[in-house]
């Protein structure tokens, strides 16, 4: 199999089993059992390609060509590589998770939400593998629509008008800002080719590289950068699965790598440095960190909590890059696989109590961790990893960060993380705190009576994301080493390895190095 | 003002053909009666064949069979061809714009557009 | 095996045909036959097309001397990359709509006239393409009468009583902006004396900057413009399509704006000029703000129909407006995009109509709030309706991105740049008032006839889908549209003259 083939193939089954779901919309069984083999296949086949983007190698496919400058094309570069295992392992999870939520609250019109999933997931594996930045556009604005049915997917009042809110803010920014954006790269570097070191060096006057940061920051809707947070709250309306992968993971993170990439592929960092009219960024992102967490402090509702939560995160990304130190670069992308894992075992968690306990308030959870003790661990460790406390993945991303912040001096940056910090303990430790330490109401019991845990594919779906959280952070070789090709990707241009990179072992070691030095770091700093 | 009334009386057919253009337009645009807007239809397509017959008539020109004479002067024979077809264009417009008028008499039960409307708007 | 001299006669036939199969259906006045006659003829018109288009991007320009009749004496037919991808659009459309006709017009018209629809319906197509092929600018007025008139009977055909009154105002307006065109031409004719567009063009030169000159291209311009529908001449169009049947709408809506805008393109590229008409004289700040205007006034009026086809007819009021601006940036790449756009929309605009006359053969009209629930109980119906509905929108992988992505290059290349955010900006009126359908034919549950609606028979579904996949497929793949596009551009900027 050539690597084109296994790209072929990561784009097709999705799309594939989306087809063919529907045809087995009469057996519930079989149509799950399509949905698993489907995302099985799907993790078979990125985890071939992560094998030969370790080698050195840099599958591509295509281009096509749409017309003069737009084409498409696929080109597996490592910030996508990550992406697409963060994507593709969680669905697999997710789709175990899916089958005991959907049933557990008997949820109406399965079939179309299994069907618009493994669209999304395909639309996903586009954005991750795109070589250019229409193609990214072009499953970009397939993700938002394909999702949009799953936002409404209740079909009420309540879930129309979220739907709305989602269509137009998601469709709205991509279309009114990103498009131009996309148009005026387009026009001034002839090419729209994700290009290491950037396409726009010289093409561009550092005004006019201001205007078009401003045009992809708030275009990319999906990262979430404060005004155009809306849609993501709104989005909860959604079942927790939908919320879990697609607006914890799969779209928003498809927001931030649009952004990252960009920062990288298309500006290049030495670029926005030396323009020096882009540190507006640092101060929305800054300022969405610690706005979202403040806001997060005072929602009641469990997933709108988590939702406030994950703008923030995302603007953990969007700082990363705006920091525009290559270290900082790789907080970025570890932060993307690092939040990805902790904050789907969250929302997986808010599922398990809802399918459990039929609760959605974070003020009916009180006494809730002894009945459901699996959920309320991996609840809790998802809850420290986005504090950042080790040995948890969150920890990682933040750290890198801060190392970056450091170098370029950003003090901004670092406050931020730091105030932030609090802030994330501030809104997240005392659910942990209630679930466990405190009496159950009995009103509370009254509600939903007596109950145990979730079923147990929820259970097994958030026992392997809350163990993935810490894993993540165990063992981080392969994802930071990928991350660091990105920040040196110069050297590993058009799929030529980079020798040294192959024969020095170090590469790797060292990079563990940093991730296991800074462990004992904070261990002394506390 | 010599210059302008003789510039008129030189020009009078022109005149005339703006006249009628204006005057039908207006018509078409001022009458609430559907049988009269298409008067003025009629009025200000006939203006139109004046546009054209006008110029091509040759003070001292024949029709335009050859003829032995050597210093005959002809007429130019195309608009008045065009013409032609333009009349027939223009009597189809109007037997088609009348035979709809007595449609809508008949569903409608008048020919007044403000009636009309007023019905569509109950529905 | 076609003998060379039945080739060299394709440019006649191309129109002799509908004209001929017209009368026939009308002295047969069968409605089956009939409609095997207009579905020979119409699948006859592609093919013809095909081949004219294929040997003028081979040779190069198609002439043809009507009645053997030299030009400029005689009528010219003529074929160039611009009316040869005109030629194709039209007659693929006449063509795909013809199997679609059979039930819907069984459905919608009264059993004695459906032999008199077909004569119209072949009537307008000749019509068309006559507008389309003719080199001679007196021959154009009679082709654009032809296919008016049988535009306004197809219209009056409609079942609700308010397509009679629709016709007439059709009827009226449309006569107006032929009389405006003729006139144009007569000016013309008085200062060049001659009628072919070549031979025009290049006498033209001589009297450019003579007042009668100015008035024609006035008098051309609007009369054209009222014929297209731009904004503020659009009032005929929103009560004609909505009243028309469902056939005549899918076929006029994707068809006969599109040469009335080609017959601007002619006048102001090939006949006065580029330089002339854009750069003597303020065409393009006119044209620009009436496009503008167009784009924002008719989506937001869009919204807020009731009638899903009237909403759609306000839409193509808007899409009008993004050829004109096409025209109005009077670059290679503008230009480009409006004319890529005129494909573009025929095929959307086509699937979308055709959607609706399939949930109009169920429900029995087009109103929201009946289709309520409607995309569950026909979704292969929806599905196309909401395909290319994205495509009005402007979603990349289909054809309303490419004409967006041209129009919005062409608007930042002429330093425009606030122009490319009108652009991309007024789509958004699109997600809005496709998405209001969407709502409520996929996310509400049905209700009365709605609830038994099934999706329509197969002869139905196909067109509709081809034209809804062809939204997808030359959305990824631009390279045949665009290029062609780019070519006819390029063709019009080099002018006629030699």
């Amino acid at each position: 199999m050539t690597s084109s083939d296994l790209i072929l193939y990561a784009l097709a089954i999705p799309f594939v089993t989306a087809i063919l779901i529907p045809l087995a919309h009469r057996v519930p069984n079989l149509r799950e059992a399509i949905t698993l083999v489907g995302a099985g296949g799907l993790f078979v086949t990125v985890m071939m390609i992560l094998g030969r983007v370790l080698a050195g190698e840099r599958p591509s496919l295509g281009p096509v060509e749409v017309m003069p400058r737009l084409e498409i094309g696929f080109n597996v570069e490592p910030l996508g590589m990550i992406f697409a295992c963060v994507a593709s392992t969680l669905w697999v999870i997710n789709s175990i998770y899916s089958i005991g939520y959907m049933r557990g609250n008997n949820e109406p019109r399965q079939t179309s939400f299994y069907v618009c999933f493994g669209v999304s997931l395909g639309a996903t594996m586009g954005i991750a593998f795109s070589a250019n930045l229409f193609t990214l556009f072009l499953f970009y604005e397939l993700l938002t629509l394909v999702t949009y049915p799953l936002v409404t997917h209740k079909g009420n009042e309540n879930a129309m008008k979220a739907g709305r809110v989602y269509l137009m803010l998601l469709i709205g920014t991509s279309m009114l800002l990103l498009l131009p954006a996309i148009v005026w790269t387009g026009f001034l570097a002839g090419t729209l080719d994700f290009t290491p070191g950037g396409i726009l060096a010289g093409n561009a006057s550092p005004a006019l590289i201001g205007v078009l940061a401003f045009l992809f920051v708030y275009g990319i809707g999906k990262a979430a950068v404060m005004p155009v947070h809306f849609w993501l709250p709104a989005a909860m309306v959604a079942p927790t699965p939908v919320s879990a992968l697609l607006h914890a993971v799969a779209v928003v993170k498809a927001g931030v790598f649009t952004v990252t990439k960009v920062v990288v592929y298309i500006f290049g960092i030495d670029v926005l440095a030396s323009a020096g009219t882009v540190d507006w960024m640092l101060w929305v992102s800054g300022g969405t960190i610690l706005l979202a967490s403040l806001v997060a402090l005072r929602q009641d509702n469990l997933k709108r909590r988590l939702a406030f939560s994950t703008v923030s995160q995302l603007s953990y990304v969007v700082m990363a890059a705006a920091i525009l130190a290559p270290i900082s670069l790789v907080g970025a992308a570890v932060h993307i696989a690092a939040h990805a894992v902790s904050k789907i075992t969250l929302f997986f968690a808010a599922g398990s109590v809802y399918t459990a306990a039929h609760v959605t308030e974070i003020s009916q959870m009180k006494g809730i961790g002894r009945r459901m003790p699996w959920t309320m661990v991996a609840f809790a460790i998802g809850a420290l990893s986005m504090i950042g406390v080790p040995p948890t993945a969150g920890f990682l991303g933040k750290w890198f960060i801060l190392q970056g912040a450091y170098e370029t001096e950003k003090w901004i940056a670092v406050g931020v993380v730091i105030l932030s910090t609090g802030l994330n303990a501030a809104y997240f430790l005392p659910i942990v705190f209630s679930a466990f330490f405190e009496k159950e109401r009995p009103e509370h019991v009254g509600e939903h009576g007596d109950h145990g845990e979730a079923p147990l594919p929820i259970v097994i779906a958030l026992t392997l994301t809350a163990i993935g959280t810490v894993a993540l952070f165990l063992f981080p070789d392969t994802l930071v080493f990928l991350a660091q090709s990105m920040v040196d990707g110069g050297a590993m241009v058009e799929g030529v390895p980079d020798p040294d990179m192959l024969a020095d072992p170090g590469g790797v070691g060292s990079d563990t190095a940093v991730g296991t030095e800074a462990a004992p770091a904070e261990e002394e700093a506390q | 003002m010599n210059g302008l009334v003789s510039s008129i009386l030189e020009h009078y057919n022109q005149w005339v053909t703006i006249f009628l253009m204006v005057a039908g337009l207006y018509v078409v645009v001022a009458r609430g009666n559907m049988v009269k807007k298409l008067v003025g239809l009629s009025v200000f397509q006939t203006s139109v064949y004046l546009l054209y017959i006008s110029p091509g008539k040759i003070l001292g020109g024949t029709a335009p069979i050859l003829i032995d004479d050597p210093n005959a002067v002809y007429s130019n024979p195309l608009p008045h061809v065009l013409i032609l077809t333009a009349i027939v264009v223009g009597l189809a417009t109007i037997a088609l714009g009348l035979g709809l008028v007595v449609r809508i008499n008949e569903v409608y039960g008048t020919v007044e557009e403000d009636e009309i409307f007023e019905r569509s708007d109950d529905e | 095996m076609i003998s060379t001299q039945l080739l060299d006669q394709l440019p006649a036939l191309q129109v002799c045909l509908p004209l001929a199969g017209a009368a026939l259906c009308a002295l047969i006045d069968r409605r089956y036959i009939a409609w095997v006659l207009t579905t020979l003829i119409s699948f006859a018109m592609p093919v013809i097309a095909v081949m004219m288009l294929i040997q003028v991007m081979t040779v190069g320009p198609i002439s043809y001397a009507f009645g053997g009749w030299e030009p400029p004496f005689g009528i010219e037919y003529r074929v160039d990359v611009v009316n040869g991808f005109l030629l194709v659009l039209i007659s693929v459309m006449g063509a795909i709509i013809m199997p679609y006709a059979l039930r819907s017009v069984a459905a919608e018209i009264a059993r004695n006239k459906q032999a008199w629809f077909y004569c119209m319906y072949l009537l307008c197509l000749a019509g068309l393409l006559g507008m389309a092929i003719t080199a001679d600018a007196f021959n154009a007025f009679v082709f654009m009468e032809i296919s008016s008139l049988s535009m306004y009977v197809l219209i009056a055909l409609g079942r609700d009583k308010r397509a009679l009154v629709a016709a007439y105002q059709y009827l009226i307006l449309g006569t107006i902006g032929a009389t405006l065109y003729v006139i144009g031409v007569g000016l013309l004719f008085a200062m060049t004396g001659t009628l072919n567009f070549g031979d025009m063009a290049e006498r033209i030169v001589a009297v450019e900057q003579s007042r009668p000159v100015l008035a024609a291209l006035a008098f051309i311009t609007v009369g054209m413009c009222l014929k297209l529908a731009l904004f503020p001449l659009h009032v005929w169009l929103p009560n004609a399509y909505t009243g028309a049947p469902s056939v005549a709408t899918a076929f006029i809506a994707s068809t006969a704006t599109k040469v009335a805008v080609y017959l601007l393109l002619r006048f102001y590229f090939s006949i006065f000029g580029a330089a002339f008409v854009f750069e003597d004289l303020p065409v393009t700040p006119i044209l620009l703000v009436m496009s503008v205007a167009a784009m924002f006034a008719a989506s937001i009026v869009a919204i807020f129909q009731g009638n899903v086809k009237r909403m759609l007819a306000y839409s193509s009021v808007a899409q009008m407006g993004y050829i004109t601006l096409g025209i109005a940036l009077a670059t290679p790449i503008g230009l480009t995009g409006g004319i890529v756009h005129l494909f573009n929309h025929a095929l959307m605009k086509g699937a979308l109509f055709m959607a609706l006359g399939c949930v109009a053969l169920r429900i029995g009209g087009c109103r929201l709030d009946a289709m309520a629930g409607i995309g569950r109980r026909m979704p292969i119906t929806m599905a196309a309706f909401v395909i290319a509905g994205l495509s009005l929108i402007g979603v990349p992988g289909t054809v309303g991105f490419v004409s967006k992505w041209y129009l919005a290059l062409g608007a930042i290349e002429a330093g425009w740049w606030w122009l490319a955010f009108l652009i991309v900006g007024s789509s958004l009126l699109a997600v809005v008032y496709i998405g209001r359908v969407v709502e409520v034919a996929w996310f509400r549950a049905p209700t009365g006839t709605a609830a038994e609606a099934t999706d329509p028979p197969l002869s139905m579904l196909i067109p509709t889908w081809i034209l809804a996949a062809a939204c997808i497929a030359f959305g990824l793949d631009a390279g045949f549209t665009a290029g062609v596009a780019a070519e006819a551009a390029d063709a019009l900027f080099a002018g006629l003259r030699q």
